[in-house]
């Protein structure tokens, strides 16, 4: 067996294992990225939708902020305009987030219809106008 | 001011597309007087856009709010620091200042190339002169620094306070530095495929260059971590969000040319591969610049949505197009003189390097455009984050750092069993000394000894070839080791150099698989009040509030918490951490409240502490408490593996690859000139 030939199958082996570590960690770690309408029509349509790890992007509706500093919980809806979802997170939220930011809502849609984020990304889409961060 | 930058910007656009025209033309007619014409066009559009970039500066210094980009990014308070850096702050200025330092770099281009590839010259103009025009019309068509507004107001809105950090002044140059220089590269590649002369001669030509824009990227990169993580508060200095993502994939791709480079240049083997890696870097670095600025991609980071983002989807689909239609018709061209003869062989490890490196991109570019993917393919976005790249990065990165070790120790072409006895024994040696060590300590996270142990090897390796070299010279010409040690890196800098830029990897390695190990902790504490985290090397800290300040500084109102901070009982300093709401000149907010971190930084590990808030005014306030173990190293990592750059790019001396052609070898590097 010539050089080439080994070198190929090396290269077969590596290409495999990427691809391989890729694939399994999509179904492990994969997350849908979701809007509040998305969801409701998925959640509705499959219970399997509830309590599952995924994200949300949309925007705070302005008003419904509640900080509450002592426990450290933020309480907020989210809407796309035509369906709304109150969400509760336990954390720092990030220095970008106000009552009128998109956000994008890390967590899991629970029974009682309430969204349980784990993590709040903000985004200010009219002002936020940063240098690419690397 | 701004009539004359607009006019600047109509002149370098008409200055460019004559220079574009020329270029092609002359150099594939070889006329002269039109080469000559296309090299005045480039230094001709260096001039009207330079002209461009203080006609903007200018505005922002006199603080010319009429100016709608003056307006939206500084204001009268704003620091003098931080005006410089409004130049390229936001998206329209960012163009400009892009456009500018490409108009630069392809005058040096001209200006430093040396005689004997001077016939690629005219066709470098051209390409340069292209990408170049293509900014100036994003400029003119769609995001015009000079627009000004129907009226003028009072005061600017001011810089966003997350950008008012040191590392936010030098960062995006940096990038943007490594993003441009790129070009130069590509345009010499482009010009070896237009006029057929595709030998060594233009690697040698672009190997400097490709090596400045590694370096930027490389430079832009650490910053861009430093910055996020002394300024977003977070905790962390790398996310993999889809911006960072963006620079690191022309970075490996260049990571990959800079090592399979070596193996043309000695065995004439790799072409086409070589030119494909710089085709993609060119392309993955206005795929970056498209993704910034899109929107296209949800990511904290990005610009607006805008349609410039339009502009460079256009532009990236045009250059692939263009650069691999013509990449396809010259194949036939680009046969390799030789054939690998063995997997043992230092070709063979180089070419695993690159299929590794190559498999990390890809595997970025993948996680990154998932959402997208899914979007068009299945109807729904379905997305990726820091778990799945760790999951799928981790694994390639080790074993691209046992590459690290292994390459420099095996012989070209085919390495004897005795030869690697010899050459494997210290380093082999090393890497299970520090394995065991690391056992020893109680380590159980797997990839984290890897790490280590696998650092160990690389370092093994490297001090084996300095000690070899020195005591070489040492035998010789009777010179103190260290000595020869020094005059070593001189005569040989390139390998030397890039001996050292392995170290600094090994670094970066080893300080990154610290952060399995961070702990944290959330506490709402009143004054006098203490909560307690224990770090990972079994230390408990205790973290005191002592109590709250407000005062107001030059552009905010800021309101800082003190901590005190004990190990073991033992008072080891003291901490602050802010709250800044920044306001205008007239004393009214402007944007939210900003946070400073408190960082107390180590060898072993950083105290990293944020303030959340305070409870209703009081003085009690929420803190999030995080030992972050080895982020020193990353710093330091990045600094010699920086230094190490620029000893292989220093210019003069160094190693020619002619001179270290060795008998016997296929490439006859003298012959073909």
């Amino acid at each position: 067996m010539n050089a080439g030939t080994k070198f190929a199958m090396g290269a077969v082996l590596i290409v495999g294992s990427v691809g391989y570590l890729m694939a399994s960690g999509i179904k492990e770690t994969g997350q849908y990225f979701l809007t509040p309408s998305e969801l409701a029509q998925r959640a509705s349509a499959d219970p399997s939708f509830y309590n599952l790890g995924l994200k949300v992007g949309a925007r705070v509706v302005p008003g419904t902020v509640e900080k509450e500093t002592a426990t450290q919980t933020l309480r907020f809806h989210i809407t796309d305009g035509t369906v709304s979802y109150p969400v509760v997170f336990r954390g720092l939220p990030p220095d970008t987030f106000t009552d009128s930011v998109e956000v994008v809502v890390e967590g899991r849609l629970q029974k009682d219809g309430i969204i349980h984020a784990t993590d709040v990304l903000a985004k200010c889409g009219s002002r936020y106008e940063a240098v690419p961060k690397a | 001011m701004t009539l004359l930058g607009h006019l600047s910007l109509w002149l370098a656009f008409l200055v460019g597309l004559w220079g574009a025209v020329t270029g092609f033309a002359g150099g594939l007619q070889g006329r002269t007087d039109l080469q000559r014409s296309a090299r005045h066009a480039v230094f001709a559009m260096f001039g009207a856009l330079a002209l461009a970039s203080i006609c903007l500066e200018t505005a922002i210094f006199r603080h010319d709010f009429n100016v709608e980009y003056v307006a939206a990014y500084t204001s009268r308070n704003l620091p003098t620091f931080y005006l410089w850096s409004a130049l390229y702050a936001g998206q329209k200025g960012s163009l400009l200042f892009w456009a500018t330092v490409l108009s630069l770099f392809a005058a040096l281009a001209q200006l430093l190339t040396s005689g004997r590839h001077r016939a690629y010259l005219p066709f470098v103009a051209a390409v340069t002169c292209v990408v170049a025009t293509f900014f100036v019309t994003v400029m003119l068509f769609a995001a015009n620094p000079f627009e000004r507004l129907a009226f003028t107001p009072v005061d600017g809105r001011g810089m966003n306070p997350q950008l008012q950090n040191p590392g936010m002044v030098f960062h995006p140059p940096m990038l943007y530095l490594g993003y441009i220089s790129i070009t130069i590269p590509f345009a010499f590649a482009i010009a070896a495929l237009l006029s057929k002369k595709l030998e060594v001669d233009w690697l040698v030509a672009v190997r400097k260059w490709t090596l400045v824009s590694w370096l930027f990227l490389a430079i832009g990169l650490l910053l861009g971590m430093w910055w996020a993580y002394v300024e977003l508060g977070w905790g962390g200095y790398w996310a993999w969000d889809p911006v960072e993502n963006a620079a690191l994939l022309p970075w490996l791709t260049m990571t990959a040319f800079l090592h399979s480079v070596m193996i043309q240049e000695k065995r004439g083997m790799l072409k086409k591969w070589n030119l494909a890696l710089i085709i993609a870097s060119f392309l993955l670095s206005i795929f970056g610049t498209f993704i910034t600025r899109s929107g296209v991609i949800a990511s904290v980071h990005s610009f607006t949505q805008s349609q410039v983002g339009y502009f460079f989807l256009f532009f990236l689909i045009f250059a692939a197009v263009g650069s691999f239609t013509l990449y396809a018709t010259r194949l036939p061209l680009l046969e390799a003189d030789a054939k690998l003869e063995s997997m043992v062989s230092r070709e063979a490890s180089f070419l695993f390097n690159n299929l590794l490196l190559i498999g990390v991109a890809f595997a970025v570019l993948w996680g990154t455009l998932l959402p997208i993917l899914t979007e068009w393919i299945v109807g729904v976005k379905y997305t990726v984050a820091a778990p799945w790249f760790n999951d799928v990065i981790v694994p390639i990165g080790l074993a691209l750092l046992l590459l690290t070790g292994i390459g420099p120790l095996v012989a070209w072409r085919r390495a004897s069993i005795p030869n690697l006895r010899r050459q494997f024994a210290v380093p082999a040696t090393a890497g299970l000394f520090v394995l065991l060590i690391v056992l020893v300590a109680g380590m159980r996270d797997l990839y984290a000894i890897l790490a280590i142990a696998f650092g160990g090897f690389v370092t093994g390796t490297v001090v084996q070839e300095f000690g070899r070299g020195a005591g070489a010279r040492h035998r010789q010409y009777g010179e103190p080791l260290a000595l020869a040690a020094l005059r070593l890196i001189g005569r040989n800098r390139r390998r030397y150099g890039g001996y050292i830029v392995h170290i600094g990897i090994v670094l970066l390695f080893i300080a990154f698989s610290g952060m399995a190990f961070k702990t944290e902790t959330q506490a709402t504490l009143r004054p006098g009040e203490s909560a307690t985290l224990r770090s990972p090397y079994g230390h408990l800290y205790t973290f005191t509030h002592l109590g709250i300040s407000q005062y107001d500084a030059l552009n905010r109102r800021v309101t800082a918490a003190l901590v005190d901070v004990s190990r073991d009982g033992k008072a080891v300093g003291r901490l602050k951490t802010e709250k800044r709401q920044h306001v205008d000149a007239l004393g009214r907010n402007t944007f939210e409240p900003s946070t400073e971190v408190g960082i107390k930084s180590g060898l072993r590990e950083d105290l990293y502490v944020v303030l959340g808030g305070l409870v209703n005014g009081t003085e009690q306030a929420v803190y999030r408490f995080t030992i972050n173990p080895l982020v020193w190293w990353v710093w330091f990592g990045g600094y010699v593996l920086v230094a190490g750059g620029l000893i292989v790019l220093w210019p003069g001396g160094g190693s020619p690859a002619v001179r270290r052609t060795q008998p016997g070898y296929a490439v006859k590097l003298e012959a073909e000139r």
